[in-house]
């Protein structure tokens, strides 16, 4: 039968898993990680036609080629060929923005484009996916090379730019897909009023109220009209007294990021 | 009746910005859906809310 080991499609003569491992040298112990179509078991299951196995010796470190494959190999069969193809601009890269790209780059999404003007500095680690090696750098930099420890399949573009209402319809102009991540108020209504007055073929995620440790419960995605939703709890800014803390911070970006997948897989409710 | 972020008035008619004004929104941190559209900022002062009108005003607040 016709079945996909780790990214290469052969003709296998045999029934199950376990003869599979056998054939190809895997022990079929805890040693060898076996993913069968996103599913990662212990049991000898029976294989079938044009099933996808991933086999990994763990503590090996493997070749390009089989690298791709394994990093995809817990995703839904079809998806990840879709969300490959897919290209999500993330605009600002604080809290909200590089934990939005780092999950998206870990779902596979194709290409990536990030925008920031700011620098990494001490006051960011308390929420934002950086470290201390990185004080200093530009965030964009800073992400990228996150992101290529991550997943070196993710195409990542990256403006040093600050977006104004001047520059954003040039800066965008190759996206349909923008997550809104900025922290001022300001900037956020600028962008989500000048990106949807101007473009018909965009999609904007938006994000309001995410700050302190109030219930995670009270953050939600909602929809506001067809190309633009908007994610949080609509009602807790940062202000004196009432931090940003990592938590509520990362499940809004865990909204945002969910969202963009969901688009891409063109499920457009929230 | 018109319907503003899901609170019904029984009037013929709403200035926008009067609306905004009472609530204390500030039009420079929100954003307006009307009848399923994004209002665009320019017409926020001369809008005229209807009867059988829908609005959603958006409020953006600090944090990312």
């Amino acid at each position: 039968m016709e079945i996909k080991l780790n990214g290469n499609i052969i003709d296998f003569q045999g029934n199950s898993l376990f003869d599979l491992c056998r054939k190809f040298g895997f022990k079929n112990d805890e040693t060898t990680v076996k993913i069968i179509n996103g599913f990662q078991t212990s049991d000898d299951i029976s294989l079938k036609e044009k099933d996808e196995i991933v086999l990994i010796k763990k503590g090996n470190f493997p070749n390009e080629q089989e690298l791709e494959s394994m990093l995809s190999a817990r995703h839904t069969p079809k998806v990840y060929e879709k969300v490959k193809k897919a290209r999500v601009a993330v605009a600002g890269l604080g809290g909200l923005g590089s934990n939005i790209a780092i999950n998206l780059a870990r779902t596979g999404v194709g290409t990536l484009h990030l925008i920031d003007f700011d620098i990494v500095e001490p006051s960011n680690l308390n929420r934002q996916q950086y470290l201390i090696k990185h004080l200093g750098m530009e965030k964009t930099k800073a992400l990228k090379e996150q992101i290529s420890q991550i997943n070196p399949f993710v195409k990542v573009i990256t403006q040093n730019v600050k977006i104004t209402e001047e520059n954003c319809l040039e800066i965008f102009k190759d996206d349909t897909i923008v997550c809104e991540a900025f922290d001022n108020p300001l900037a956020k209504a600028m962008l989500v009023n000048k990106l949807l007055e101007e473009r018909e073929d965009v999609y904007v995620i938006s994000a309001s109220g995410m700050a302190g440790y109030f219930s995670s419960n009270s953050i939600n995605t909602k929809k506001i009209i067809d190309r633009f939703y908007i994610c949080g709890d609509l009602e807790n800014g940062a202000k004196q007294g009432m931090g940003l803390m990592a938590p509520r911070v990362s499940v809004c970006a865990g909204h945002q990021s969910n969202m963009a997948l969901r688009i891409i897989l063109s499920e457009y409710e929230c | 009746m018109i319907t503003i972020n899901g609170e019904q008035f029984d009037l013929k008619e709403i200035k926008l910005s009067d609306y905004l004004n009472e609530k204390s929104f500030k039009p420079e941190r929100i954003a307006i859906e009307l009848n399923g559209e994004i209002l665009p900022k320019s017409k926020y002062n001369e809008t005229i809310l209807k009867d059988g009108d829908e609005a959603e005003v958006v409020s953006f607040v600090g944090g990312g």
